[in-house]
């Protein structure tokens, strides 16, 4: 059977696969974007795991929740990255230094 | 057994998908994998009965997010090479943090002794048991104004999505229809009154 601990290990190796790639992917904003959607989904792994194994479905209607605030974070993101390549031609993050950050 | 048996292909095939993701050269393999990703997190899912998010991960993140992270990755003409410059130094601070991330999250566990518990501990389902009923229901009567909320931040990305991307060009020749709608016939035609002619 599946157990519990199972499913929160591979959440927690997805988790940390992504925070390692937004370490290694640090200039390309577009593996960034695809590195908070797999946080986003190691999330959602412990919340369905929880929800099942203590027979509450609330937890299932965060997980609705937090894939309709990704969903939106994925197209206004997209939109700014393009947005910002038809002005610099680049997405690389170091040219983004016009706000001196 | 055979829940158990798919689990583990699946948990190996979604961790060599996401390191795939965050290692890949070119970013449509990225995307690529992270379609893969998505496909195994939602058998997964459909393993923990969570049956209407999986049908739902792969119709609207597969089906529409991915595509479009697919679309914006091949319509940007990336210089690759030079984004990946001076990063290979970054890999053992990357191993470090992943690392500790992992060892602490599976402390917790042994700690909590939540391996123990498997499915069969868990409370059992109703006979009758219809996971997008018992969704629907948690959503439109708790959660009916989360819900609505949720629905205006869709509305407000689509928004912005669409004003951010819009480019307004200048010197065509668009229709104005109130323009059109209002225009009268005395405007545009001249009715002349005269006297025939003979031909000379």
């Amino acid at each position: 059977m599946i157990g519990l601990g199972a499913v929160l290990t591979l959440s927690a190796i997805l988790f940390a696969i992504a925070v390692a790639g937004v370490f290694l992917n640090r200039k390309n904003i577009i593996v960034l974007l695809m590195c908070i959607e797999l946080m986003l989904l190691a999330v959602n792994f412990n919340f369905i795991a929880f929800s099942r194994f203590l027979g509450d479905i609330n937890g299932q209607v965060f997980v609705f929740f937090i894939l309709t605030v990704a969903a939106a974070e994925a197209a206004i993101g997209l939109a700014i990255l393009v947005v910002l390549f038809r002005e610099r031609r680049s997405i690389n993050v170091e040219d983004l230094d016009t706000l001196q950050g | 057994m055979f829940p158990t048996i798919l689990f583990m292909i699946l948990s190996i095939a979604l961790v060599g998908a996401a390191l795939g993701v965050i290692l890949a050269r070119n970013p449509v393999h990225s995307v690529l994998l992270l379609v893969l990703c998505f496909f195994c997190s939602a058998v997964i899912w459909l393993l923990l009965d969570a049956e209407f998010l999986g049908i739902v991960l792969v119709l609207v993140y597969v089906g529409a997010v991915m595509v479009l992270f697919l679309f914006v990755v091949m319509m940007l003409d990336i210089n690759i090479e030079e984004l990946r410059r001076g990063l290979a130094g970054y890999w053992p601070l990357a191993l470090a943090v992943a690392g500790f991330i992992v060892f602490a999250m599976i402390n917790v566990i042994l700690v909590r002794k939540l391996g123990g518990a498997t499915l069969a501990a868990a409370p059992p389902l109703p006979e009758d048991y219809s996971n997008t009923r018992a969704l629907g229901i948690a959503l439109f009567t708790r959660y009916a104004y989360p819900a609505e909320v949720a629905a205006v931040i869709l509305l407000v990305a689509s928004i912005a999505a669409i004003v951010l991307t819009l480019r307004v060009r200048h010197g065509g020749k668009p229709q104005d229809i109130a323009a059109q709608v209002a225009v009268r016939a005395k405007d545009r035609l001249r009715i002349v009154k005269m006297a025939s002619e003979r031909r000379a």
